[in-house]
């Protein structure tokens, strides 16, 4: 489509603003409809029936109590769904994760499921359904997972990446190696080494809303689904390859999504529903509840990680080094390899060596989470880098301005980088008022610094202007943070009309082309820079149709504060027409005014932030108070500053929240022991301070405005952050995360006992 | 967090075909519907009443996503039973604006972009509201342990906490 | 003529060479002579791969040019949240 995203500096009339979002009344008075929300003529109502072991092996499923219950019309088990899934062994996990097949692999894995006129029906039958289980050993440590004598999930796991391939089974299913240069050169050449153990527990992204959709597919083969997910093309193309449906005739339509944070970018119980509507002819309302949503949904992965940094005493790193091992839940994933890449990004190496491991676990199957693997690596290297600091006697914030990567470094993981803004966001932070709040007794500050890659891909929009002259955005990546109101600002900045004229709303499946998930930190760069191209072709349209009113040629037609206007001498009694004035008569003058845009944004670059904490602990409790918290970012250029610091303050809660408290409890017998939000504890409005932020703008040349993507970044470095503010605030290094009071306290009677 | 179940005086349940005869107040509405023994309050606003606005997030009272407000007392909704609303007055976000005007907390909340996804925020506006009608002038601290017993995964709450504040404001009419 | 280096997975599969060289204009030509030198790599390249060009990270769009003396590196796949 000819597009050309390059960079152009402009100032700015409608991006920058903050007015209110339009969704937003709706969202204030209750009227707004999420996944649960919506229901269809004729429903049933779905329930799941899950495994109450760790790991079994599933010898049958006599269904046929439940399929005898007056009221209920369809039991589905794994035979419900033949396995088309063609050797893609990504989607096949994916169909045995929604469905057990042979066994069950975690506490919470889904062995079958109902259909019933009501809730009270669809509970009996559940009860009705009889499940014969061999109840297998189990295991569920990252580290007891990779011993030799651990329980193995799959004996078909021989590792990658390792030479010889290994003749014996485990459930390591990968090895993933980045790096360049000599570590070992490179420790002999240090004067300071510090190697270092660390562990982080699993956490959950911890939507409020829980997976919910209505599904039905009709006799003709048509089938609809509403559902709240962060990309309904992908879980369109999801559903319809493992049952077997068409494409084009599987109409999704997202309905609002209450958080995903990357826990809506994977299908659940989706197929599940399909199945069931499917089978009893009707539709089926299929919704998670809390329990099911910690169960089976998926967590982060589990993680232990070692860490080796060296420095000279003039505080140059010399050598990196760091064993990352992920769990992975019980089928394979890239979460190790994440860790791997984004561990070192910071910073600019010599020699870095980074080696991961995926381990199978008895744990639900582990899925993105906002930054995926980053923060653990963050939180294992930023602490060393700390200790480090300490050591060698250099203020925290010089040593990593002095080793920070810059434009032409060769990144930890191969490329080397563009212009970035690593450097930046800790001068930034060096300066800002938060680095001299003085600290008092008990008190501590700690800083880190955070990476992550930012996405482009697919995206669809359309941009029509109706006969009043209103301007109707059309796009397809669903807006999870108040992304609408940032493109009808952008649409508002290319037209040069009001942001009032111009309404964006997300379509269905069936409206617009494909879209990419609103993942990777791509909502807005993306969909904005479609946003963009759709405005520059109805434009041209416009300019067009201009020209036919003027009866001129159109090459004298120029486009200018949301005009057209007639340039050269002779034109000069003709007076500017208005996008109203044109779209008035479109009828005559064409047809109806758009312009579309179906284009593969990229160049969205990287991200990189820098976040400053003060905590205070009490050493008789082990309780951690966070008194001021500072995120530093670079947005390349904010299009809604409101949302953009929305961001950063949502990330930075959800990480203080995984630092603290939050946490995966399991029980000897494997199976999750704090399935709900008393015990699995996310931060509460009086957990956190006022959560200041200072946003950046160095501007992303892949960008018209500049844009860069900014959603995950900011829970890169909290873990870190926080870990070095209760590490210098109680003089002892925290090395297990969450650092919860009973892990505080014990690290505390530990050093004591030195 | 704590939340209070609606403690009432037994009455005579009066059964109609296999449901409960509930007669209650709702946003100053009187309303009538049939519900069964084990549906909570939640349950019948959302499933018979169309009355969505009420969310649920964990039915175990810990996200306050379902929060309404029961006799002037801010419940979760989700551990009341349909049948307890009987004879009380209840009131939901669906009825906090007045007409088209909205609530100066709903004002403020958009104007302050103190949501994200949204899906807490009826449950925000109610205990918000419940908040100042006790406490007009709260400081910071108040504000934040009125709000303790809502969960936002999205905000990190801070733009939650200065919307009430400016409301309040608005509210005193200072 | 453009080198490109794989790294992670991709590097195992093309039988442990880091560093290739490939006669390649675009993204298209790239994978469909890699394909033909390492059969191995054609599941990972059918899975989606992302390719770095000259540090900007772009998904497995066939029309992008790889221009001369590009740093081209090729990444499996990456998630985000």
């Amino acid at each position: 489509m000819g597009f050309d995203p390059s960079y152009a500096a402009r100032t700015f009339t409608s991006v920058g603003t903050r007015p209110v979002r339009p969704d937003g009344v709706d969202k204030v008075t209750g009227r707004a409809r999420y996944g649960a929300d919506f229901n269809m003529p004729g429903q049933l109502v779905g329930r799941i029936l899950r495994s109450p072991h760790a790991h079994a092996r599933i010898k049958g499923i006599d269904a046929s109590k439940a399929e005898a219950l007056k009221g209920v019309r369809a039991v589905i088990t794994a035979s419900d769904l033949p396995d088309l899934t063609n050797d893609n062994s990504d989607l096949h996990d994916i169909l045995d994760n929604c469905m057990a097949r042979k066994k069950a692999l975690y506490d919470g894995h889904a062995v079958a499921a109902v259909a019933a006129i009501d809730a009270r029906t669809a509970r009996r039958a559940l009860d009705l359904i009889e499940v014969d289980y061999e109840v297998l050993a189990h295991v569920t440590d990252v580290d007891e997972a990779m011993k030799s004598s651990a329980p193995l999930l799959h004996d078909t796991v021989f590792t990658g990446g390792v030479e010889p391939k290994p003749t014996t089974a485990s459930n390591i299913t990968n090895r993933t190696q980045y790096g360049h240069g000599d570590v070992e050169a490179g420790f002999k050449e240090a004067d300071v080494v510090i190697e270092r153990s660390f562990k982080t527990e699993q956490t959950h992204q911890g939507y409020i809303e829980p997976h919910a959709c209505v599904a039905s597919v009709n006799p003709d083969g048509t089938c609809e689904m509403w559902v709240c997910t962060q990309g309904h093309f992908v879980y369109r193309q999801q559903c319809a390859q493992l049952l077997g449906l068409d494409v084009s005739k599987l109409r999704v339509t997202s309905s609002e999504i209450g958080g995903g944070f990357g826990g809506k970018t994977h299908i659940w119980a989706e197929p599940i529903a399909l199945a069931l509507s499917r089978k009893a002819g009707r539709p089926v309302k299929l919704v998670m509840s809390r329990e099911e949503v910690f169960r089976a949904s998926g967590p982060t992965s589990a993680t232990s990680i070692d860490v080796k940094i060296g420095a000279r005493n003039d505080g140059t790193i010399t050598s990196a080094s760091a064993t990352l091992r992920y769990s992975c839940g019980p089928y394979t994933g890239p979460w190790a390899m994440l860790g791997a890449m984004t561990s070192f990004a910071c910073y600019d190496l010599k020699h870095v060596k980074t080696i991961g491991y995926e381990v199978l676990v008895n744990r639900p199957k582990t899925a993105a989470y906002r930054a995926p693997s980053a923060p653990m690596a963050a939180f294992a290297v930023e602490s060393v880098i700390d200790e480090l600091a300490q050591k060698i006697g250099i203020d925290p914030v010089e040593f990593r301005i002095k080793n920070a990567a810059k434009e032409g470094t060769k990144s930890s993981y191969g490329p080397v980088f563009g212009p970035i803004g690593i450097g930046p966001t800790l001068e930034a932070a060096q300066k800002h008022p938060h680095m001299s709040a003085p600290l008092g007794r008990n008190q501590g500050r700690g800083l880190a610094c955070g990476f992550w890659f930012n996405f482009g891909g697919q995206t669809c929009t359309d941009l029509n202007i109706g006969s009043d002259g209103t301007v109707t955005l059309t796009v397809g990546t669903v807006d999870v943070g108040g992304s609408r109101a940032s493109l009808s600002l952008v649409a508002a900045e290319e037209l040069g009309i009001p942001y009032a004229q111009v309404q964006t709303v997300v379509a269905d499946t069936g409206s617009l082309g494909y879209n990419d998930m609103t993942d990777g930190s791509r909502g807005t760069f993306s969909s904005s820079m479609a946003t963009i191209s759709a405005a520059r072709n109805a434009i041209g349209v416009m300019r067009e149709r201009a020209a036919r009113m003027w009866d001129i040629p159109v090459d004298d037609v120029v486009w200018e504060g949301g005009h057209a206007r007639a340039v050269g001498e002779k034109h000069g009694n003709l007076s500017p027409l208005s996008v109203k004035d044109i779209a008035a008569v479109a009828g005559k003058t064409g047809g109806p005014v758009a312009g579309h845009s179906e284009l593969v944004a990229d160049g969205a670059g990287v991200s990189f932030a820098t976040h400053i904490c003060d905590v205070e602990v009490d050493p008789d409790t082990g309780a951690t108070k966070i008194l001021r918290y500072t995120v530093v970012q670079d947005a390349g250029k904010a299009v809604h500053p409101a949302y953009v610091e929305g961001q950063y303050q949502g990330g930075a809660a959800q990480g203080i929240g995984g630092a603290l408290n939050e946490e995966y409890v399991y029980g000897e017998d494997g199976c999750l022991q704090n399935h709900g939000f008393l015990d699995y504890r996310v931060p509460v409005c009086s957990d956190l301070p006022m959560i200041g932020t200072q946003i950046l703008e160095i501007p992303n040349p892949n960008h018209p405005y500049g844009v860069r993507g900014v959603g995950e970044t900011s829970i890169v470095p909290p873990l870190a952050a926080v870990a070095n503010a209760v590490s210098n605030a109680v003089g002892v290094r925290m090395t297990h995360i969450p650092m919860s009071p009973p892990r505080i306290l014990a690290a505390l009677e530990a050093a004591r006992a030195h | 967090m704590t939340r209070h179940a609606t403690t009432l005086a037994m009455r005579e349940w009066r059964k109609v075909m296999s449901g409960i005869a509930v007669s209650t107040t709702i946003n100053g509405d009187d309303v009538e519907f049939l519900c069964q023994f084990e549906e909570t309050l939640l349950d019948v606003l959302r499933d018979h009443l169309g009355l969505i606005g009420a969310k649920e997030g964990c039915s175990t009272g810990d996200c306050g996503a379902c929060s309404v407000i029961v006799d002037g007392r801010l419940v979760c909704s989700c551990l009341v039973l349909g049948a307890e609303a009987e004879g009380h007055h209840i009131e939901t976000i669906e009825g906090m604006a007045t007409g088209d005007k909205l609530h100066p907390l709903q004002a403020k909340f958009l104007e302050h972009a103190a949501l994200q996804c949204g899906f807490c925020t009826p449950g925000f506006l109610m205990a918000a509201k419940y908040l100042l009608a006790s406490n007009p002038d709260p400081t910071e601290e108040q504000i934040r342990f009125g709000l303790a017993g809502n969960l936002c995964r999205c905000t990190g709450y801070d733009k939650i906490v200065r919307a009430v504040q400016d409301a309040a404001r608005v509210m005193r009419g200072d | 003529m453009v080198e490109v280096t794989l790294w992670g997975a991709l590097g195992t599969a093309a039988g442990g060479k880091e560093t290739l060289e490939v006669e390649a204009k675009d993204i298209r030509e790239l994978f469909r002579k890699l394909v033909e030198q390492h059969p191995a790599l054609g599941p990972f390249i059918e899975r989606g791969i992302a390719v770095s060009i000259d540090g900007v990270i772009y998904r497995d769009t066939w029309s992008k040019e790889l221009p001369k003396d590009a740093e081209i590196f090729l990444l499996p796949r990456l998630a985000g949240g």
